[in-house]
C-alpha cells in the first residue's frame, strides 16, 4: 500500500512524541508582596517537587510567565540562584497578561517556561568590587544579582547599590532596602526625584545619575551594572564612563517583547543578536554594536 | 529506484502516483487554478495541477508550518489545572509542484526552527512531508533565483524533482529516500538516459551580487533610502506571509467553555504591532526601521548565523505587495551603492 511505502521512510511512520518545548511547567502562586502601585512580586514553587528540585538558573536568565487563557509574558527571574525550592517574579500591571497576573491570588497555579537566555557572569567577577545602578521597576533583574553576590560576599570586594524611583511610593522591595542598609558590607544609597520625598525620607533626593556622579564610586576592579529606564541609563552611562569604567566592565540587560524565548519567534532580534538567546545580558561594549533597537 | 538516478516518468504513471496516494489519503498541495488565480490546494489528481504557472501565490511553507497551529491546550483552574500537548496530527502530505526556488526554502525554514531548541511540532510536521518540485520552462520579471544562489532546476529542498522532457513526460530526479518512496508507487520505472531531453529553463539573469550584500547592508544601515522606499508600505505583512523562508510567530491564547488553547500564529516583523511594549515603548516605530530589519535580518543577520540567506529569489513578496515594492529591484538598487 502507498502509505506503507510513503511511512516507511519516515522514521518508521510517525515520529514519536518528542517533549513539546512550548509545554510550560506549572507553578503555585505561593506569596504575592505587593511592592508599589500596579507592581507585585510572586513567590512561585513548583507544582511538582521534583521539577523544583531539578530547577537550575543563573542569574539574569529570565522565564515567560502565563495565565492559561491570556497568555505569556516575559520577566527576569528576580530571585537569585543561591535561594532553592523557589523563584520569584516582579512585574507592573500594564498589558493583558500582566492584568491577568495580578488577578491571581495566592494558591493560584499559573504557567512558567525557562530558564532562558544568557546570565551575569557572577564567577568570573571574584576579588572585585561591584556597583549596582537601578531605576523604578529595574531593580528585580540586579536584586537577583544583588542577593546571589550576597550569599558570596566573602569572594566580592566593595558592594555599591544605588537606586533611585520616582517617589517614595514607587520603590520596590522596600524591606530588603532596609535590610541592605543594616549591613555593614553594602553600601547603599536610595534617591527619590525632587519632588517624589515624603516629609519624613531620610535618604537622597535626585536622580540617579546625579547621585552615582556625587558618590563617585571607584572604577578600579570594579563592575558596574546598570537598569533603569532609558533615560536614567542614557545619563548614567556618561558618568561611569568619566568614573573610568570602560565598556567591558558595565552590564546591563536589555527586555524586548518575546513570544517564544526559543530564538524562533523572531520578535526580540536586535541586529546581530536575539534578546532571549544571545541576551538578555549585555555588556556595553556589545551594546556598541547593536542597533538603539530595544 | 536509486537515490541520485534520473526516471522517465510519462504522465499516465503520475496519474497513477496520484490516485495511489489518493486512494491511501496522502493530503496532496498543488498549484490549483481557482478562476485567474493559481494557489496552493489540496487536489486528488494530476489534471487538476496547474502546470503551467510560474508561480502559485501563497506559501508551501503552511504545510510544515500552519498560518495558525495549536501549541497546547488546558482546561480547568487552580490545582485541576490540566495541560494537554497537541494531538500529532500532521496528515502525510506531498508538496507536488512547486518550484525549486520554493523547495529550497524548506532547508531555511528547518535551520530556524531546529537550531539549539528543536520545535518538535515542526518537525513532526517535516517528517510527514515530501517534496516534489517542478523544475523552471519559464520565469518572469518577479523571479531573481540565480541572484541568491539557486536556479531553475536546483535540488536543495526537494525529494523529488520533476523536470518536462521534449515531447511529453517527465525527467524524475531521486533525490532522497522520501523522493524514492513517493516514486515506488509507480512500480518500476525505465532509467532516463542522454536520449531524454528536457525542455529548455529559462535564462533568470542575476540581479544583484548577493556577495556584495552584508557589506551594502552594514553600509546602508543609516541611510535615508529606508524610510524612502517605505513610504508606499502600507505595513499590510503580506510579503511575510507569502514568503517561503519567513518564519516569524506570535502565541496567542484563546478562552473557551471552562478551558482554551495557546495558538501560534504567522506573524511579521513589518507590522508595528510587532516589537510594541505593553508600556507603548515601541523599539522599532517606524515602517523604515521594520523595513530595514525585515532585509537586514535575510541578508546579514540570518546569514551570519546560518550559512545562507532567508531568501529564495521566488519573488512571492513582489507578486503580492499591493503597493508594488520589489525586494529585487531594492536590492539592485543598494549594491549598485545608491
Amino acid at each position: 500500500m502507498a502509505s506503507n511505502l510513503v511511512s516507511s521512510t519516515r522514521s518508521q511512520g510517525r515520529p514519536p512524541l518528542a517533549p513539546n518545548v512550548f509545554r510550560p511547567q506549572l507553578v503555585r502562586v505561593a506569596t504575592v508582596t505587593a511592592e508599589a502601585p500596579g507592581i507585585r512580586t510572586f513567590r512561585l514553587e513548583f507544582l511538582d517537587p521534583a521539577e523544583g528540585q531539578a530547577f537550575r538558573f543563573r542569574t539574569g536568565q529570565f522565564g515567560l510567565y502565563g495565565v492559561f487563557g491570556e497568555g505569556e509574558s516575559t520577566f527576569c527571574i528576580a530571585s537569585s540562584p543561591t535561594r532553592t525550592g523557589y523563584i520569584e517574579c516582579t512585574f507592573r500591571e500594564v498589558g493583558r497578561v500582566t492584568t491577568a497576573l495580578a488577578a491571581c491570588e495566592e494558591g493560584d497555579v499559573i504557567g512558567f517556561r525557562g530558564p532562558y537566555g544568557n546570565a551575569f557572569p557572577l564567577e568570573s567577577w571574584a576579588g572585585k568590587s561591584l556597583v549596582f545602578v537601578a531605576g523604578g521597576i529595574a531593580l528585580p533583574p540586579l536584586r537577583s544579582v544583588i542577593w546571589n553576590a550576597l550569599d558570596w560576599r566573602d569572594r566580592f570586594a566593595g558592594v555599591t547599590i544605588v537606586y533611585g524611583a520616582r517617589s517614595v511610593a514607587d520603590l520596590v522591595y522596600k524591606r530588603e532596602l532596609e535590610q541592605w542598609a543594616a549591613r555593614g558590607d553594602v553600601k547603599l544609597v536610595v534617591t527619590v526625584d525632587p519632588g517624589g520625598e515624603t516629609p519624613d525620607w531620610k535618604g537622597e533626593v535626585g536622580f540617579v545619575p546625579h547621585v552615582l556622579e556625587k558618590l563617585a564610586p571607584k572604577s578600579a576592579d570594579t563592575v558596574a551594572l546598570v537598569c533603569g529606564p532609558p533615560i536614567m541609563i542614557k545619563l548614567s552611562l556618561p558618568v561611569l564612563a568619566k568614573l573610568g569604567f570602560g565598556d567591558e566592565a558595565v552590564y546591563t540587560t536589555l527586555e524586548n517583547r518575546m513570544k517564544c524565548g526559543l530564538g524562533k519567534c523572531g520578535r526580540c532580534n536586535t541586529g546581530r543578536s536575539f534578546v532571549c538567546k544571545d541576551g538578555p545580558v549585555y555588556t556595553l561594549a556589545q551594546l556598541r554594536h547593536l542597533p538603539a533597537e530595544y | 529506484m536509486i537515490i541520485g538516478e534520473r526516471y522517465q516518468l510519462a504522465p499516465k504513471t503520475l496519474e497513477a502516483i496520484f490516485a495511489a496516494l489518493a486512494r491511501d489519503g496522502v493530503r496532496v498541495l498543488a498549484p490549483r487554478r481557482v478562476d485567474q488565480h493559481v494557489a496552493l490546494l489540496p487536489v486528488k489528481s494530476l489534471a487538476e495541477v496547474a502546470l503551467d504557472a510560474v508561480q502559485a501565490s501563497g506559501s508551501a511553507k503552511a504545510a510544515v508550518f500552519p498560518p495558525v497551529e495549536q501549541l497546547l491546550s488546558f482546561t480547568g483552574s487552580g490545582q485541576d489545572l490540566r495541560l494537554q500537548d497537541p494531538e500529532p496530527t500532521a496528515p502525510p502530505t506531498v508538496v507536488f509542484g512547486i518550484r525549486p526556488c520554493e523547495a529550497r526554502a524548506f532547508k531555511s525554514l528547518q535551520l530556524v526552527f531546529d537550531w539549539d531548541s528543536p520545535d518538535t511540532l515542526f518537525d513532526a510536521h517535516l517528517a510527514m512531508t515530501t517534496v516534489v518540485s517542478l523544475g523552471c520552462t519559464q520565469a518572469d520579471e518577479a523571479c531573481f533565483c540565480t541572484s541568491v544562489g539557486g536556479g531553475p532546476r536546483d535540488t536543495q529542498g526537494s525529494d523529488l524533482l520533476l523536470q518536462p522532457l521534449q515531447g511529453g513526460g517527465f525527467a524524475a530526479d531521486v533525490l532522497t529516500a522520501k523522493g524514492q518512496a513517493l516514486l515506488g508507487l509507480a512500480g518500476e520505472l525505465l532509467p532516463l538516459g542522454p536520449e531524454g531531453m528536457l525542455e529548455p529553463a529559462p535564462e533568470v539573469e542575476p540581479a544583484f551580487d548577493a556577495a556584495r550584500l552584508p557589506e551594502a547592508l552594514e553600509a546602508a544601515f543609516d541611510s535615508p533610502v529606508w524610510g524612502e522606499e517605505s513610504l508606499r508600505c502600507l505595513g499590510c505583512g503580506t510579503c511575510a506571509f507569502v514568503c517561503p523562508t519567513c518564519s516569524c510567530f506570535d502565541i496567542q491564547d484563546e478562552k473557551r467553555d471552562g478551558g482554551g488553547r495557546r495558538l501560534r500564529c504567522w506573524d511579521s516583523c513589518g507590522l508595528h504591532q510587532f516589537t510594541l511594549h505593553a508600556s507603548g515603548h515601541n523599539p522599532r516605530e517606524t515602517q523604515g526601521q521594520r523595513w530595514r530589519q525585515r532585509v537586514s535580518h535575510k541578508f546579514l543577520y540570518f546569514p551570519e548565523r546560518f550559512s545562507a540567506a532567508a531568501c529564495v529569489g521566488c519573488g512571492k513578496c513582489a507578486r503580492a505587495c499591493p503597493a508594488d515594492m520589489s525586494l529585487k529591484e531594492f536590492l539592485r538598487a543598494l549594491t549598485r551603492g545608491r
